[in-house]
């Protein structure tokens, strides 16, 4: 297809197609984009305990989820800070699904596999059991309703079902990593070429208005445009829930969960520094790892820079200390020697039209 | 393909230059504005800046990544090609005409001798892919 490969965590993968990073950010923000995820990682928790041992080790409260319902996590150590994020999907009482990022999937695996402290759970990495395929944007429903009986529009946002797609039997999400409505497929990794050509042949790829598939680069310039963290970049294992300004998926009242003390510390006395959006107002793209500079002095780092082709402003995520974490505040980021000025701005950067 | 004009002298840093009298013009080829995908920022010198043959002059972004830009001779510059500040694009829809970044006045005009054919060129990039 003419994707120029690159290495990605093992996974070979494409950082752009030939129509461009910035075409196949715009047009699935206007009609539709195409991602192959299936290099994400799948872990499969049964048992009668299935939800209080994944309430235990994550964030987020999973008693909360209904037969279908999804949600955004973290699982997290004993400082509050992020071993991943996921998305932990509830298929059934005695059944959840993790969705974990593919360069930590053997960490989590290990991680999950080590905290088992004899709950009546059976779990499994079945990675290899799944691809994965996005379709985003607002031709996603139209495109996808083509192919599968499944009725989408009764499927609300983080909601799932299983159905058949192409013939394939799937889950179908209504989530993604974009910013924009869509659906995220998986179904047995032999399907996966069938369904990235239907996919394409059905929406259309080759018209001005069709589908694109979309390599990395794009991903991520939507998914920073939508507000959306990245695990290694504006995340990780040295930064807190409630740092990462992942506070809202960090449920303190929810019971006992690793970490749970210290965030609620930090929920009471407040953090020394604070994950913040910026829009650059000079000349100039800030990029990852770069020193924020607040008058004269280095403050933090950018974790996530780069242009917003929707937008068509140079923007990024970093971290400063809590007293300037304030919309309006102004601050210099080192691009290369050259102090370039920013503005913190709120986020998401960008929010679909309803 | 990338296109690979006649008349003018290559770099294997993918730098092309157009010898006008003791002036040189340089900018990227073909080759490279596709390899860099979308051009999104071009960083150009000041005129009276001077470099030696095969210094960084600039830098020029894609959406992903920053790549240092080499002048393939020495000289002072003489004028830039401001347009590249609001349309950045040009270096990928026209990487030999409107994508031009910098004028030199060459220091020494026989700098050029040691650079590339366009048939060299070519053949360089061929090798470059396989």
């Amino acid at each position: 297809m003419g994707g120029r490969m690159v290495d990605f965590g093992g996974w070979d993968m494409p950082v752009q197609y030939p129509a461009g990073t910035i075409e196949e950010h715009l047009r699935t923000r206007t009609h539709a984009g195409l991602f192959d995820v299936s290099h994400m990682g799948e872990i499969d928790v049964r048992g009668n305990d299935a939800i209080a041992f994944v309430n235990r080790l994550t964030s987020n409260d999973v008693t909360k989820l209904v037969d279908g319902q999804a949600q955004y996590s973290a699982l997290t150590t004993e400082k509050g800070t992020v071993i991943d994020d996921l998305l932990v999907y509830r298929l059934s009482a005695d059944h959840l699904l993790l969705v974990v990022n593919a360069s930590t999937t053997d960490k989590d695996w290990e991680w999950i596999r080590s905290h088992h402290a004899g709950e009546a759970v059976e779990l499994k990495n079945v990675s290899s059991n799944y691809c994965q395929l996005a379709l985003q944007g607002p031709d996603a429903i139209a495109i996808l309703q083509k192919l599968t009986d499944v009725p989408l529009s009764e499927i609300k946002y983080y909601h799932f079902t299983t159905g058949t797609v192409d013939g394939v039997d799937s889950i179908v999400s209504r989530t993604g990593y974009t910013g924009e409505d869509g659906f995220e497929v998986y179904a047995a990794p032999e399907h996966a070429e069938q369904l990235w050509s239907k996919f394409l042949d059905t929406g259309n790829f080759g018209a001005a208005d069709g589908v694109l598939p979309c390599g990395l680069a794009a991903r991520n310039t939507l998914r920073l445009e939508a507000g959306m963290a990245l695990y290694g970049n504006d995340v990780d294992d040295t930064t807190t829930l409630y740092e990462a300004n992942l506070g809202w998926i960090c449920k303190l009242d929810k019971g006992d969960f690793i970490g749970r003390e210290v965030l609620a510390q930090q929920k009471a006395e407040g953090v020394k520094r604070r994950l913040v959006g910026f829009e650059v107002t000079d000349r100039g793209i800030a990029r990852d790892h770069q020193d924020v500079v607040i008058i004269d002095q280095r403050v933090g780092q950018v974790t996530s820079g780069s242009p917003a082709p929707y937008l068509k402003k140079n923007i990024g995520l970093a971290y400063v200390p809590t007293e300037y974490a304030n919309v309006g505040q102004e601050i210099q980021i080192d691009v290369r020697g050259r102090l370039v000025r920013a503005q913190l701005v709120k986020t998401p950067f960008y929010k679909r039209a309803k | 393909m990338a296109n690979v004009p006649e008349d003018l002298h290559y770099s294997k840093d993918h730098e092309w230059v157009r010898v006008e009298g003791d002036q040189a013009i340089i900018g990227i080829t073909d080759y490279a504005q596709n390899s860099l995908g979308d051009v999104v920022y071009v960083e150009l010198p000041k005129t009276g800046e001077d470099f030696a043959a095969n210094e960084p002059f600039g830098s020029v972004e894609s959406v992903k990544a920053v790549s240092e830009v080499f002048t393939p001779v020495a000289g002072s510059v003489v004028t830039i090609n401001e347009s590249l500040a609001d349309e950045p694009e040009k270096v990928n829809t026209a990487p030999y005409g409107e994508g031009w970044m910098i004028r030199l006045k060459m220091a020494n005009p026989g700098d050029v001798d040691s650079l590339l054919t366009a048939a060299e060129y070519e053949d360089f990039t061929k090798a470059e892919s396989e």
